[in-house]
């Protein structure tokens, strides 16, 4: 006991508080530096350049845009990453590591590739280039290709947050619920989504800041045609190759803001539902 | 309800879980279902929840097919080895959810669901524990709250999956008995699964033990324990000295004990004894057959002793039974040497070499003058079925 009590010896000390300083210094000089840095570059001519280049119409253009995106894509990949979850955390079956991998696939992929396959599919002169023209149909350089591609590019966030969660659980509440004469939605709104939720809302956020700030894919199959093809991400790019420094940083900022916001959000969860978060720990049924 | 079981079989990649088990319930009875992990006994349970389906066989209800209604539509009360209370909601409202799943005709109203969650929690002695999490409680309380919600849908049937196998041994003993005079109030047809015989033993009316997926043996504890079917009943149920047994010029033998009154049939591959340790009688006479044994050790626990008693001639250690208090009394010390005579044994003539289950015959043995004298008690007559088939080769 008085071991643990005592102060470490100074050498034990020093060494501990070096180890702290690196990893102040690392974290400033890779993480808060750069945020810094786009917030002062974007204010570098005054609150006015500042709010004017954020209100000129191409940069609502995007913001818009990028909302819609992520409004399209987040709830699809929550629909796919539920029943993905489900069926890899409750169902033994021939090919689910295949699946698993395929879940995987668009961590590994490097994005402008995924962005590149879409481009190939549905492309002017990909496989289903020529169907699609003849019906009229725009995919590629237009609003479907960039909803396609963040799909794609975020699919895996949500399935895998739940997949260990749910395999961790168990599947027996649910087996509670339907002998105690639930049918499968009573189930699964009553049982599975509550026990699910706070990973789900946490595979959400994530899901989401990344179909907001995704830039390679969608960069492939945007075309980059102003006001209507640019998402936020696009928007920096453009404005920065245009030596448009603040109205680049500009919009970074609201970027950056996101982030903030999703950190935040996550951190306020945890905090406001820690107990309940708590009880979802293993054992703790 | 009467629930009649015919020739379920399950198989999981192939290998059997549950092999042609035929079982016949009756209204308001305790059944155990006792086996080690591994038996078949909690597939056998899952397939009368629902959770599970047979490849082949029947399950009737009162006449009706049991298997054709969904695991919802049974009105079976499930208590989860774990069990599986819904982490989110608080105790009252886990024992509402079988009400408040109900259809919107069949559901009672909110008052009502209120009232009978009181009556339950009070019925399970945690009145005033409504408003708290699964996660506040203790093992044996949330146990008792798988069980009111189990109870909350008036079950027709209740199945309890190792119910007290997360408890500690103390929790364990009291909610035994507290579970036994439930179970004589409700009067619920009730299944229960454990690898804990003493649990089995104590609980149930009958015990039904289970053996890689079969059943071997069906019967009242008392039968269980005094007539063990199998030889593996034998070894599985209490403890069991177990004889290699000499079949020679027409009698059975253990070294010098003479199993008097057993024909002795050279065409057994092998014959078995199985002795109880409290059925080795000590210091019997010279004239008697029986062995001499060295007393290896003499571990007391409690109200009984257990004797280790070494037997030279024929070179096994066998363990003796004997009250506490005869240890003193009989002058039972370590390294002293005195004759023992098992009073009774149950012989089992095996049909093939050692390793397989099946047995040929079975006799209920019992020394000549065995006490109290039983007016059959020179010789037992095979009670076994000739040919008897019991568990699986494996």
């Amino acid at each position: 006991m008085s071991r643990l009590d005592r102060q470490p010896p100074w050498p034990r000390r020093i060494g501990r508080g070096l180890l702290g300083l690196l990893a102040v210094g690392f974290l400033s000089v890779f993480l808060l530096l750069p945020l810094a840095v786009v917030f002062v570059e974007a204010l570098r001519q005054g609150v006015h350049a500042y709010l004017s280049s954020i209100g000129q119409h191409e940069a609502l253009a995007a913001i818009r845009l990028t909302l819609l995106v992520a409004v399209i894509s987040v709830p699809l990949n929550v629909l796919f990453g539920v029943a993905a979850a489900w069926l890899m955390a409750r169902f033994e079956f021939r090919g689910k590591a295949l699946l698993g991998a395929f879940i995987d696939l668009p961590f590994s992929v490097s994005p402008v590739i995924s962005g590149l396959v879409y481009v190939l599919l549905f492309g002017a002169q990909g496989w289903f280039g020529p169907w699609l023209g003849a019906h009229d149909i725009k995919i590629i350089f237009a609003v479907p290709g960039l909803v396609l591609a963040t799909i794609f590019i975020t699919l895996p966030f949500v399935a895998r947050e739940l997949i260990p969660l749910m395999q961790s659980q168990g599947s027996d509440e649910e087996e509670a619920a339907r002998v105690l004469g639930a049918g499968g939605w009573q189930m699964f709104f009553r049982v599975t989504l509550p026990n699910i939720r706070w990973a789900l809302l946490y595979g959400v956020l994530l899901c989401n800041a990344r179909a907001m700030g995704e830039f390679g894919a969608v960069s492939v199959v945007s075309g980059h045609i102003r006001g209507l093809t640019t998402t936020m991400p696009l928007e920096v790019e453009m404005r920065y190759n245009e030596y448009d420094y603040v109205g680049a940083f500009a919009v970074a900022t609201l970027l950056a803001l996101l982030a903030l916001l999703t950190l935040a959000i996550k951190t306020l969860l945890e905090w406001r539902y820690g107990d309940e978060i708590a009880a979802h720990a293993p054992g703790g049924h | 309800m009467t629930l009649q079981l015919s020739h379920l079989s399950r198989r999981f990649a192939g290998i059997p879980a549950l092999d042609d088990v035929s079982l016949a319930m009756a209204p308001g009875e305790f059944l155990a279902l006792l086996g080690s992990s591994g038996s078949g006994k909690t597939t056998l349970l899952r397939i009368l929840a629902g959770l599970d389906y047979p490849d082949a066989g029947t399950a009737q209800l009162d006449g009706r097919d049991f298997l054709a209604a969904e695991a919802r539509e049974r009105k079976v009360g499930l208590v989860f080895q774990h069990y599986a209370l819904f982490r989110h909601l608080t105790v009252a409202e886990n024992v509402a959810f079988g009400l408040r799943v109900r259809s919107r005709k069949s559901r009672p109203s909110n008052a009502a669901i209120n009232e009978r969650v009181g009556q339950l929690l009070k019925r399970v002695q945690l009145e005033g524990y409504g408003r708290r999490y699964p996660a506040q409680l203790s093992g044996g309380q949330r146990q008792r709250v798988a069980l009111a919600r189990a109870l909350a849908v008036e079950p027709s049937l209740l199945l309890l999956d190792e119910p007290f196998g997360a408890l500690d041994a103390q929790v364990r003993v009291t909610l035994r008995r507290w579970l036994r005079e439930l179970h004589e109030e409700l009067k619920l047809t009730t299944v229960f699964v454990t690898h804990d015989q003493e649990e089995a033993l104590e609980l149930a009316d009958r015990i039904a033990v289970m053996n890689h997926g079969r059943i071997e043996q069906v019967g009242t504890p008392e039968a269980i324990y005094q007539q063990p079917a199998t030889p593996f009943v034998c070894e599985f149920i209490g403890k069991m000295n177990k004889l290699a047994v000499t079949s020679a010029d027409g009698r059975l033998s253990v070294g010098d004990w003479v199993l008097d009154g057993l024909p002795g049939n050279d065409h057994h591959a092998q014959v078995v004894a199985y002795v109880r340790p409290e059925h080795l009688s000590l210091g019997v006479a010279e004239t008697r057959p029986g062995w001499t044994a060295r007393l290896r050790h003499v571990y007391l626990a409690g109200s009984v002793a257990h004797l280790e008693l070494h037997i030279p001639s024929i070179g096994q250690t066998l363990e003796a039974d004997v009250g506490g208090e005869d240890v003193a009394r009989l002058g039972l010390q370590v390294g002293a040497e005195f004759r023992v005579a098992p009073r009774s044994a149950v012989v089992f003539a095996l049909g093939e070499p050692e390793g397989s289950q099946s047995f040929e015959e079975r006799w209920f043995w019992q020394a000549a003058d065995a006490v109290p004298p039983a007016p059959r008690a020179t010789s037992v007559s095979p009670i076994g079925e000739g040919r008897a088939r019991a568990g699986r080769c494996s």
